[in-house]
């Protein structure tokens, strides 16, 4: 599938902003945060900024971003429609638990657990957009939507990290969760990643054309002679050996180096703990970005079978 | 409403292909895109129609397959358009009701008023029978000509789809699948029509013909193999040694 920048920017950066959200609201809720009102600002105006920084730049891929609301109104049959629905329901709690921290100083811990968990419902249905759809065997699996909750805490959980240091409070918990997060995120992704090798393919050309009673079915004529949105869209190809360096360039941004990062950050003190906080959130980021890149680039489309790929 | 119709179409519309027929002429594809770019559906844009990146939107391609080898190696010209399935999921992901299935006869539209571009139903469609049209920004996608079948100022018999009228050897059908009594729900039976990619569920109301079976012989008083055309002796036979045969 091809790989849309809007599409990548938005799962990346929204889904950062739900993690920290839902980390948020859950330890302030536990009374596990530092009650003071510029650090409730810094949290959640940051949170809510990547969530909206995402949202913006989802419209980017439309080509009527005016008719944008009307994706609102289908919520009982599409996820993606209900996605839309629970990214706007989780501003309400999320802004009234905002003004509550930053405006009286006062933390509404059933503000922030409601916000909680509309941020890892709406994390889940941007998961099941690509989960429900059954012409792309790499996306139909429950590993889809749990490795983006998992990639949602973990980059979450890196900026809670970052601004905790920012604010230098030393929080050795904050630190442990941000490398959990990152161990069951990338847990998460080698699932998947052995699902894509395991996961059986019952489509093939011959089932595509109906023509495996006579034998194997071949491309001969294409239907036309440039690119079209098809080939555009579903005939995207990634060598696999190009597949395999960036899956290691996933791991040393998204995993090692944050983990390497932090692993210092339980021994350091003093101001340079900023920048390295900050450096291992980017590096997560970073990582994130490259994974999201080849989950759309892995990704074949049973389209594809009647343009010559032997399997989807 | 992208819900599905809650109970079964009473009426199926749709096409039966028949590939043994076919040519390949993509006549088919030409009379659609020619009709289709116009009217209410219209434009079917092209980007670039006459320059090197030339490309656009067409709600029916013409593909071309080499199918089997040896004595039963074959080539297969292979029309594929949208196949109007019962399961049709590009309409359930639709987030804007711009997708929706009839409920009278079971035919996949799209509201291009209410259509946002995102590409999703596309995604969603196994066979890539729907194409983001570049100029106007909404999902295209064949209609089996709404605008003719529907359209009771023109005569009965020119109430069919543009691909079906026009092809010249009568390997498009279009009819109700509903009704076992139609003549394409006939075909369907007598030739063992089928569905395309089974496994996804999505259960397409358009059916495919098979090739029919190669003939074995080459019928009737015909030589069983050709005549040697090196016979020993005479004129042919002195024209061949001089020409150096064995």
């Amino acid at each position: 599938m091809h790989p849309t920048f809007s599409i990548i920017f938005f799962t990346s950066t929204s889904g950062a902003g739900y993690g920290l959200l839902a980390l948020a609201g859950a330890f302030g809720a536990g009374g596990l945060l530092p009650p003071e009102r510029g650090f409730g600002a810094a949290l959640l105006g940051l949170a809510l900024a990547l969530v909206s920084l995402g949202l913006i730049a989802s419209t980017f891929h439309l080509r009527h971003p005016e008719r944008a609301w009307r994706s609102l109104s289908q919520w009982r049959s599409s996820w993606l429609s209900r996605e839309a629905v629970a990214a706007l329901l989780t501003y309400l709690p999320a802004l009234a638990f905002a003004a509550g921290w930053v405006g009286f100083e006062a933390i509404w811990g059933w503000l922030g657990i409601l916000g909680a968990l509309l941020a890892l419902a709406t994390l889940i249905c941007t998961g099941m957009i690509y989960a429900s759809l059954k012409p792309i065997r790499a996306w139909h699996t429950p590993w889809v939507p749990a490795s983006y909750l998992g990639f949602a805490l973990m980059t979450g959980a890196l900026w809670l990290i970052a601004l905790l240091s920012a604010f230098g409070v030393q929080a050795n918990g904050a630190l442990a969760l941000a490398l959990a997060s990152s161990a069951l995120a990338w847990a998460l992704k080698a699932g998947h990643w052995r699902h894509l090798e395991r996961a059986p393919n019952p489509s093939s050309p011959e089932t595509a054309t109906g023509l495996g009673r006579f034998g194997s079915v071949r491309p001969l004529d294409p239907p036309h002679t440039g690119e079209n949105y098809l080939t555009h869209e579903m005939g995207f190809q990634i060598a696999r050996k190009h597949a395999a360096k960036l899956r290691r360039l996933a791991l040393l941004f998204g995993l090692l180096l944050p983990a390497g990062l932090i692993l210092i950050l339980f021994f350091a003190e003093g101001w340079w703990t900023v920048p390295i906080a900050f450096a291992a959130a980017f590096s997560g980021m970073l990582g994130v970005v490259i994974e999201r890149w080849l989950f759309f680039a892995e990704a074949k489309h049973t389209t594809a079978l009647y343009y010559g790929e032997r399997r989807a | 409403m992208t819900m599905l119709p809650k109970e079964a179409p009473p009426k199926r519309l749709g096409l039966v292909i028949d590939l043994d027929t076919c040519v390949g002429c993509h006549a088919c594809a030409v009379a659609c895109k020619e009709w289709n770019t116009g009217g209410a559906m219209g434009p079917l844009s092209d980007i670039d129609p006459y320059g090197a990146k030339a490309r656009g939107s067409w709600l029916n391609r013409i593909h071309g397959f080499e199918v089997g080898s040896g004595h039963e190696g074959r080539s297969v010209y292979f029309p594929k358009s949208c196949l109007h399935c019962a399961n049709a999921e590009c309409v359930t992901v639709c987030p804007t009701g711009a997708s929706y299935k009839r409920e009278e006869d079971g035919i996949v539209l799209v509201d291009e008023d209410l259509c946002i571009g995102c590409g999703l139903c596309a995604w969603a469609c196994p066979y890539g029978a729907r194409e983001l049209d570049e100029g106007s920004g909404v999902m295209k996608k064949c209609t089996l000509c709404v605008d003719r079948i529907d359209n009771t100022h023109l005569s009965e018999d020119e109430r069919l789809p543009a691909c079906v009228s026009v092809c010249p050897v009568s390997a498009r059908h279009f009819g109700d699948l509903a009704d076992p009594e139609s003549k394409v729900s006939r075909l369907v039976a007598e030739r063992g029509g089928f569905d395309l990619m089974p496994e996804t569920g999505y259960a397409p109301t358009n059916k495919y013909l098979p090739p029919r079976p190669k003939r074995d012989s080459i019928g009737e008083g015909a030589p069983a193999t050709l005549e040697p055309v090196s016979p020993e002796g005479g004129f042919l036979g002195w024209l061949d040694r001089r020409l150096g045969g064995a």
